[in-house]
């Protein structure tokens, strides 16, 4: 393990490295540069919203730019990385071999990021980060889109890469002596995450080829206007982006079963059952994809089985938390940065896992789909769970990576800092949902700037942030209570519609 | 590889199924209730486009950017886009069906009170997405 502040090498040392810890470290500083970039632009996209009106940004279609950037920036650039860079680090460690199986191949894949970034972030595409056919094929401004398309290509061929040589790694290379049972849940979490990605992406890959080829006008796989389907573009992403919101979550899993173990001074309660969940929750990951498309016209049958196969994801969710839980059931725990970050962690994976029944129960669905709710749920999943599960892993590793401490109650603080915004804003998002039920659509009072009295809609109004800011200019801050009556009854109103049969 | 029994885990796991359950049990009655459209309803044509919509009556009449519907009586929407996808929705009355250009999705209600609801689109539909909407007046049946 280098010590990377103890002694100091040359940065065109570890850039031409090969070795895990140098390619981990890459990784790292790559990860984090993106989780700073695309964060500046949510603070954007906050500030903006902070008042009714343009404030900041010059128009909406750089609005709706900013938000897609945001997106594919912090899922691409920021959480698969940042795993990666985990994975580099310690799976090698933890299956006891010298390095990654491929260590060219591993550098590689880590090299393939960088362009991609940048063919990201110059195309600022605004087709959000699913660039939903038909808008992407034939309305989807100019080279924007295409160098977004060339950018995820590159991802996933990085992120194939990646997956292979972590597989490899810990079933090829791990030492005799010791079984597959018998390695860290860690490296469990890698193991099954990289073969999910190596099921899942090469569908999107495929998707996007074609895309591309509808975009040059030689195909029609997506436009409707040449006999395509654009459900079926739906379907190809969601079966790669379900199963990967479990390679986003799977490897935080097993950075916290590193923490908490750790920090609690007691063994993992039981080891059995968290492997278990790693293998449920990627066989299930893969039985609801189409969960995401209950409003796209899909039969009930359809609904019925993705609705099914969504719950069943459940359990295995429900063991990781009980895991957590009982492990630190009686222990003497050790309150440090990296296990405060961890237990934040584990209560908002399961006010995510608890919305995300809301959103699976198809009548509840039609009320949260494309709202807040929905924004709310999976900004607790990457935000609340997967970040903080980094950002704790991050301080745990800081003192194998640099050979120095950290401070730690700079790291306290900026829990409370990150768990404070991450409450207020995502909670609030969720609990003014709740409670006002002031769902407008999420994507247009995302884009909508325009002042709540005039278009007589809450959009905004129900957030708490658009308050302090009605506050602090002497807005009418209580404009949403008018509305709240009104609102208040609707997400019950399928119930009405029964009753009217 | 703890030594000692986990009964307290499977328990648990036994009430969480349990649970989603009966969430899905629940949830399937429901819509499977809320997909029975009426066999009375009327049918509406509404159509998507960057950034409108229009509605088409039974009775041929068009309206653009409103729609009045009569209290009491149930309608059938057949939701269709000329362009790219949009979705139709009137959150009032939980109405949210997706409109495909090359499909045509159904969605019906029927509106129990007098009074004026929003109509929108809740599908990024590209620059002026987010002012493509509508107001739905439900009115006093007229014979």
């Amino acid at each position: 393990m280098t010590l990377e502040l103890q002694k100091p090498r040359p940065i065109w040392q570890i850039m031409f490295s090969t070795h895990h810890t140098d390619v981990g470290l890459l990784y790292l500083i790559s990860s984090l540069t993106f989780l700073f970039l695309g964060g500046s632009l949510a603070l954007g996209i906050r500030a903006e919203l902070f008042l009714p009106g343009s404030q900041i940004i010059a128009d909406s279609m750089t609005f709706n730019r900013i938000f897609t950037v945001h997106g594919t920036t912090l899922i691409f650039l920021f959480i698969i990385p940042f795993a990666s860079a985990v994975g580099n680090y310690y799976v090698p460690i933890m299956v006891r071999y010298k390095d990654m199986a491929y260590p060219k191949l591993n550098a590689i894949a880590f090299w393939m990021i960088p362009p991609a970034g940048v063919l990201i972030w110059l195309g600022f595409a605004d087709f959000t980060w699913y660039a939903t056919p038909p808008y992407s094929i034939i309305s989807a401004p100019g080279p924007a889109a295409d160098m977004w398309i060339f950018g995820l290509k590159i991802l996933g061929i990085s992120s194939v890469l990646g997956a292979l040589n972590f597989v490899v790694t810990i079933l090829k290379c791990k030492h005799p002596d010791m079984s597959i049972g018998q390695i860290p849940l860690l490296a469990w979490s890698f193991l099954s995450s990289s073969l999910i990605i190596i099921v899942a992406i090469p569908t999107f890959a495929a998707a996007l080829l074609m895309l591309l080829t509808d975009r040059l006008g030689v195909s029609g796989f997506f436009n409707p206007a040449m006999g395509g389907d654009p459900i079926s573009y739906a379907h190809l992403f969601w079966f790669t982006f379900h199963p990967e919101v479990y390679v986003l979550v799977i490897p935080a899993i097993g950075m916290m079963y590193e923490i908490i173990p750790r920090f609690s001074r007691k063994p993992i309660y039981s080891y059995n059952s968290g492997i278990f969940a790693f293998v449920m929750l990627s066989i299930v990951g893969f039985s609801s994809w189409a969960h995401h498309m209950y409003a796209t016209g899909m039969s009930f049958t359809e609904k019925t089985v993705f609705m099914v196969g969504t719950l069943a994801a459940v359990p295995a969710s429900a063991m990781h938390v009980f895991n957590f839980v009982a492990t630190m059931w009686n222990a003497r725990i050790r309150f440090s940065t990296p296990m405060m970050w961890a237990v934040g962690g584990i209560a908002l994976f399961f006010s995510a896992g608890a919305g995300g029944v809301v959103n699976s129960a198809m009548p509840l669905d039609f009320t949260t789909h494309d709202t807040y709710w929905v924004v709310g749920h999976f900004h607790l999943f990457v935000m609340g769970t997967i970040a903080f599960g980094s950002i704790g892993f991050l301080y745990y590793m800081f003192p194998y990576v640099t050979g120095r401490m950290y401070n730690e109650t700079l790291g306290k603080n900026s829990l409370c800092l990150v768990f404070h915004r991450n409450c207020s804003s995502i909670l609030y998002t969720t609990r003014t949902w709740l409670v006002w039920n002031a769902t407008k659509n999420l994507r247009l009072s995302a884009n909508s700037r325009m002042d709540c009295y005039e278009s007589n809609s809450l959009y905004w109004c129900n957030d708490h942030w658009y308050q302090y800011g009605c506050i602090l200019s002497k807005h009418d801050s209580q404009c949403w209570k008018r509305q709240t009556c009104r609102h208040r009854r609707s997400i019950w109103s399928w119930r009405q519609i029964l009753l009217s049969i | 590889m703890s030594g000692h029994s986990n009964w307290p885990e499977w328990i648990y796991v036994a009430v969480v199924i349990a649970l989603m359950a009966w969430v899905g049990a629940e949830a399937w009655e429901a819509e499977r209730l809320v997909e029975h459209v009426p066999a009375d309803a009327k049918t509406i044509i509404a159509t998507g486009q960057q950034w409108f919509w229009t509605f088409e009556h039974e009775d041929g009449t068009k309206e653009i950017g409103e729609l009045h519907v009569e209290v009491g009586k149930a309608y059938k929407f057949e939701v269709v886009s000329t362009d790219v996808n949009h979705s139709f929705n009137i959150h009032d009355y939980v109405v949210l069906i997706d409109a495909i250009p090359g499909r045509v999705n159904t969605v019906w209600f029927a509106p129990d009170k007098v009074g004026e609801h929003d109509i929108q689109c809740r599908e990024y539909c590209g620059l002026i997405h987010y002012n493509m909407r509508g107001t739905l007046y439900v009115t006093e049946p007229t014979s």
